[in-house]
């Protein structure tokens, strides 16, 4: 591209798409033609069936190296649609690719006007808006960051214990952080999963393992990130260590502590349990917990709590693991890339009194159920209630904090599953009578069909009618004892009472409580609900709208463990796009500051959202670091002195293109 | 079942606008909203008595059933009691819906033949209409009149231990009516009537 | 404390017992109630059937009656509306709920109230007796007036369906206690049964009558089986419904067996030491002959 050719008096080139009939069918084309034929500095103007395709692009590269043209227009779709085309086509040329710009005549003026005439006018005055702004653009680079190598991968449920393994198998050095004292999240809590009844830990276990083994894996858990500074490719995260008060490299699980401790029995509830069993204060959260490594309670511990117990944990400890002094620590990572694989919690079936939970005690939430059934859970697997009887009777409530205005609006999307899967395993092993009620049976999913076919064949019961309310108030004498299900058969429009002796409630997959902190940890937005936002729902799933910083699993949404696992592989495959190519290009229409123009009145420092803007002590003035700025231009509009511009937005570019509307208006 | 009955729906047999039109008279209710999962039933306590449950007559307005929602005795079996309405997963105010229905079954006088419920309703507002309070023994004597006066003798019995027990009197309750004067009950009625045409 | 009170018509007629024993009780307690001047008909639940703009300017009169005679202005900001039938708090509460929510049916009736020279600006507070004696009095105070403590009586504390829902916001929707507690200040012992705000049968007792009778029935039975001396209830048509047809209920269900059926109030007045004729209780068609306070 020669100098000569860019500081020459502008050349403009106009291409009007029809984009098939989408355009054409609403503006007339020919008449956007003649009008910018009008216009200042346009030299050449043509229209095409669709600009987008080769021949389209080679039309206009032929006129800049043809007709010298040195400033390009095209009138076509949305910019988030082709603008990075078109850009490269006019680069490609020899041109730099900022002497670019689209008028959006498609998005903006014929898929929402109703009227043609109205429509031809709009479009010339966009045509002649982006004429006169093009005239003003300069050339710009794209600036070249390199990246840091590191990965940091956040939670490690299912999500993160693939991302984690898969990235380190590629080579990459990954920092695994949990916030709880053991990985495996969820799934570790399971017995089976749907639709194969594979066992968990069959499949997650062995997983586990590898992210401790790995020598790419460094894994802190009972730890969270509690900072990150810095932008993609160049992150700086702070995790907190909680104390365990056992030295990690020095425990081998052997439980030794556990045994001795002077609790003689389990006092505290146990939360992998889900609450159904009790625990030490001293205490391994599940025998293939990962690491292998006990951890003591401060709430619980005598010794932590009045420093007056006989310690009997340390002593029985051969390794002199334990260690009562510990603090928690603080470990600063440096990462290139995140992935945020938080996951979910499940619904607090408090909030809907009607269902009883916490009043009945035969009244069980999916997830107590899931450890009830689970070989390693509190009863061994046993199906048994509250009094260790075998339930004979068995009622399933579907969607319990879904589809429902008062608690959550969304379908949880695995209920209706693993609703299947426990009506199945409770009928196994109990052979108990199992009513299934459900408002729509959603099944989608390979082989998640033919699964609930098979239920309908074992002679699990299915009534389609959410359950109004589970009560003690018994009429007539099979009733007498039991716990009774009120709710329409809507297939057979009758009210039904059915009398059981468990009541399984499925709790649908909500947000994190603190998934708004966590957020705004990593800068990245959530909807109303709390679900992690993906840049675009259907091109863009995994990435956020931080560059970056990358989503897996059910943090995003609702999802199973076949597409959480999908989605952590599609989040890897983005971090290694970013770190293997080694560098990130900056998008140039950046801030920038003119030094002699600011008074350091430190406005836009407050107002900048990325934290883009620094104050220069030395020459008392603000400074916008290129690299951590996203061309917002809340700066540009805050500062009082005018100081701020941004590249490719500078006011007078700005002003053309505004006039160029309105004088033809 | 002796008598075989054909009972396929038409689209002219339905009215495309019943459904706007309650939702209307409803205040706006979003009854399209409606995932018929049948809370609404299994919640109110005279669903097992009505012809069909509550989260059928929803459907049936919606799709235009006018005739069989309007003729239904679910309507009139309603006890207002907020129960579904309070549990409805869309939040779909269902007894606001039941109310809309009975005044478009009493205008269009489709409501089943000699029901009490209906003939109470309007009973009771022509009485306020009147007099600005109801005397329970009146309606009740007007009630059985129109309904079923044999049936009154065995209401007598009940009727006399009130009276005995101080419970119902034979007094008219009424308030001052068409004095013209603030607070006139009969000069709200007239303005509103007014309004109405 | 001064508090206009809404009768309406039940308590004029088979309800009386609950206006005899809801002014001797806040009488002996000192909360002075002053009846609203010439109000009218709450429109119940038969009003809304007909037409329902004029149910709510029946309603919307009384509110603006209340509003009047509280004389609420600078230094007044709200006035409270006693009303001890459910039907009627409950007709009210909707009332006021629509009146600000719905510009439509509130410029309707702004209109027709201001014909007749008044207006309702949205100032007055709804109270049920029962959030009126525990929040507003204080169950303390209460418990301090006790003379003859309910020790031993089991008590069913019936809500019904409309004090709690679904404008209510005194107590909670499905597992009320404000009369439990009640109860307990008293000294008796409310027993937990799961029928507490399921519906008596409402009107259909009188139109539909075997619909009604079974609801009650139900209601009983499930009190009685849970130990229940005695039942309470805090509306008119409730009360009615649940004693008045004990007859023909046990000619309908023979197992049915009788349980006295209180307004709240009354009971409140036994545990004050007030006189039995005070409180109504000669009204009643199945006799509470339980002593209390021994
Ligand atoms: C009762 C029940 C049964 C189910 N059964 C099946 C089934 O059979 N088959 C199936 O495919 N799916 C099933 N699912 C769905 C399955 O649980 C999810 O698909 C899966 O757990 C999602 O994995 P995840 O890693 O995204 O989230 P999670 O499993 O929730 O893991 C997230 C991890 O992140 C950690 N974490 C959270 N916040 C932070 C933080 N701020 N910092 C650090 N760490 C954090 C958590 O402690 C946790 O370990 C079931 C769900 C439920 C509720
Ligand atoms: S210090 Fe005492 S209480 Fe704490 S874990 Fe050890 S033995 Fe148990
Ligand atoms: S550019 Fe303006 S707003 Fe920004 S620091 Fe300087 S003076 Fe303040
Ligand atoms: S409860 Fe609501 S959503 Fe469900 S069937 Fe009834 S009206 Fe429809
Ligand atoms: S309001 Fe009517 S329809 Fe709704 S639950 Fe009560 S009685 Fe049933």
């Amino acid at each position: 591209m020669s100098e000569t050719m860019q500081s020459a008096e502008p050349r403009v080139g106009v291409y009007v798409c029809h984009c098939g009939i989408n355009i054409a069918a609403k503006v007339d084309i020919a008449a956007v033609v003649e009008f910018a034929k009008t216009l200042p500095y346009v030299i050449v103007v043509r229209d095409y069936k669709f600009m987008c395709s080769d021949p389209g692009q080679e039309l206009l590269q032929q006129d800049i190296k043809e007709l010298g043209l040195n400033r390009i227009v095209v009138a076509s779709c949305s910019p988030l649609m082709h603008e990075a085309t078109f850009r490269h086509a006019t680069e490609a040329a020899g041109l730099n690719q900022f002497y670019f710009q689209m008028a959006n005549i498609r998005e903006h003026v014929s898929w929402v006007t109703a009227d043609k005439a109205l429509a031809t006018r709009k479009s010339q005055a966009l045509v002649s808006a982006a004429v006169r702004r093009v005239v003003l653009n300069e050339p710009l680079e794209h600036q070249k960051v390199p990246v840091k190598p590191n990965v940091l991968v956040v939670g490690g449920g299912i999500a993160g214990i693939h991302a984690a393994l898969t990235l380190a198998n590629a080579g990459k050095q990954v920092t695994l952080v949990e916030r709880e004292p053991t990985i495996g999240g969820h799934m570790a809590k399971f017995d089976k999963t749907f639709p194969t009844l594979d066992c968990a830990a069959c499949i997650l276990t062995p997983k586990m393992s590898m992210v401790r083994s790995h020598p790419n894996i460094t894994m802190l858990t009972y730890a969270e990130v509690v900072g990150v500074e810095g932008y993609v490719g160049n992150f700086t995260v702070k995790v907190k260590k909680k104390a365990r008060y056992v030295h990690e490299e020095l425990c081998v699980g052997c439980n030794e502590c556990v045994e001795a401790c002077v609790y003689k029995e389990g006092r505290f509830t146990d939360t992998f349990n889900e609450g159904l069993s009790k625990r030490k204060p001293v205490y391994m959260p599940f025998p293939q917990a990962t690491p292998s490594v006990v951890l003591i309670d401060p709430e619980s511990c005598i010794e932590l709590k009045t420093g007056k117990c006989k310690k009997q944990c340390a002593t029985a400890c051969t390794r002199n693991a334990i260690d009562f002094t510990m603090t928690d620590e603080i470990v600063a990572l440096e990462v290139g890339a995140i992935i945020i694989a938080t996951g979910f919690q499940t619904f607090d079936a408090t909030r809907i009194p009607q269902y009883g939970y916490g009043k009945f005690p035969n009244v069980y939430t999916s997830l107590e159920v899931e450890r009830l059934v689970n070989a390693s859970g509190p009863t061994g697997g046993e199906v048994q209630l509250r009094d260790g009887s075998t339930p004979k009777r068995v009622g399933i409530i579907h969607c319990v904090g879904s589809r429902d205005e008062k608690t959550n609006r969304h379908c949880s999307r695995v209920c209706c599953m693993y609703s299947l899967k426990l009506a199945h395993l409770i009928h196994e092993r109990t052979d108990a009578e199992v009513y299934n009620l459900y408002i729509d049976m959603r099944t989608p999913g390979k082989g998640y069909e033919e699964f609930y076919d098979k239920l309908l064949k074992e002679g699990v019961n299915f009534i389609r009618g959410r359950a109004a309310e589970v009560t003690d108030w018994t009429v007539t004498p099979e009733e007498e004892g039991k716990l009774v299900i009120r709710a329409e058969d809507t297939l057979i429009g009758v009210v039904r009472r059915i009398p059981v002796d468990m009541v399984v409630l499925s709790v649908g997959l909500e947000a994190h409580a603190d998934a708004d902190e966590v957020r705004r940890l990593f800068n990245i937005s959530c909807s109303k609900e709390g679900w992690f936002l993906e840049r675009h729902p259907k091109l863009a799933p995994v990435s956020t709208f931080t560059d970056g910083i990358f989503i897996a699993g059910a943090c995003q949404g609702p999802k199973d463990i076949p597409d959480t696992v999908a989605q952590a592989g599609a989040a890897v495959a983005e971090a290694l796009a970013l770190v293997d190519r080694g560098f990130v290009e900056l998008e140039p229409n950046t801030a920038f500051i003119t030094k002699e123009l600011c008074s350091g009145c430190h406005t836009c420092i407050a107002m900048c959202p990325f934290s883009a803007i620094r104050y220069n002590k030395e020459a008392g003035v603000a400074e916008i670091n290129p690299a951590l700025c996203k061309g917002c231009g809340t700066c540009v509009a805050a500062c009082p002195s005018g100081a701020a511009q941004q590249h490719l937005f500078t006011d007078e570019q700005i002003f053309q293109e505004i006039e160029g509307v309105l004088n033809y208006v | 079942m002796d008598e075989i009955t054909r009972t396929v729906k038409y689209e002219a047999d339905t009215d495309p606008h019943f459904a706007e039109e309650i939702a209307g008279i409803a205040r706006g209710e979003t009854l399209r909203a409606c995932i018929q999962c049948g809370n609404c039933s299994g919640a109110c306590p005279v669903s097992p008595y009505m012809d069909y449950t509550p989260r059928r007559i929803i459907a049936m307005t919606r799709a235009g059933f006018k005739r069989e929602a309007l003729s239904s005795t679910t309507i009139w079996l309603c006890a207002s009691c907020y129960n579904c309405t309070v549990e409805c997963p869309k939040q779909i105010r269902i007894t606001d819906v039941m109310y809309a229905l009975k005044q478009k079954a009493i205008k269009e006088r489709l409501y089943p033949k000699r029901f009490p419920v209906a003939v109470l309703a309007r009973e009771f507002s022509a009485a306020v209409r009147q007099f600005g309070r109801n005397s329970e023994l009146w309606l009740i004597i007007y009630l059985y009149l129109k309904t079923n006066p044999f049936a009154m003798l065995k209401q007598s019995i009940l009727g006399l231990r009130l009276f005995l027990q101080g419970r119902m009197g034979l007094k008219r309750e009424r308030i001052p009516m068409g004095t013209g004067k603030k607070g006139d009950l009969q000069t709200i009625w007239n303005a509103l009537d007014r309004a109405d045409r | 404390m001064n508090h206009l009170y809404y009768p309406g018509c039940s308590l004029k007629s088979t309800g009386r017992a609950y206006e005899e024993s809801l002014l001797a009780v806040c009488a002996t307690l000192g909360v002075g109630l002053t009846e609203l001047q010439d109000w009218n008909c709450c429109g119940a639940t038969s009003y809304m059937a007909i037409d329902e703009v004029k149910a709510f300017a029946l309603a919307a009169r009384n509110l603006a009656l209340a509003e009047e005679q509280g004389k609420v202005g600078p230094g007044t900001p709200t006035v409270d509306l006693v009303a001890p039938c459910a039907a009627c708090y409950l007709v009210l509460a909707k009332a006021q709920h629509c009146l600000e929510e719905n510009k439509e049916v509130g410029g309707k009736i702004t209109a027709a109230l201001a014909a007749a020279q008044l207006q309702y600006t949205g100032r007055v507070v709804m109270r049920h007796p029962l959030d009126l004696f525990t929040n507003a009095l204080g169950l303390d105070a209460i418990k301090a007036q006790v003379t003859k403590p309910l020790t031993g009586l089991k008590v069913a504390c019936y809500y019904g369906c409309q004090i709690v829902r679904p404008y209510a916001t005194f107590d909670d929707q499905y597992h009320p206690m404000t009369m439990d507690h009640l109860v307990t200040a008293l000294g008796g012992t409310p027993v937990d049964w799961p029928l507490k705000t399921r519906c008596c049968g409402g009107s259909l007792t009188g139109t539909v009558q075997e619909v009604g009778l079974r609801m009650s029935y139900h209601l009983l039975k499930e009190a009685r089986k849970r130990g229940a001396d005695v039942l309470l209830t805090a509306c008119p048509l409730c009360q009615f419904n649940l004693e008045c047809y004990q007859d023909p209920m046990k000619a309908l269900f023979p197992d049915h067996e009788p349980l006295p059926v209180l307004y709240f109030t009354q009971l409140m007045g036994l545990a004050l030491g007030l006189e039995r004729a005070r409180l109504g209780l000669q009204r009643l068609f199945v006799p509470f002959r339980q002593p209390v306070g021994v």
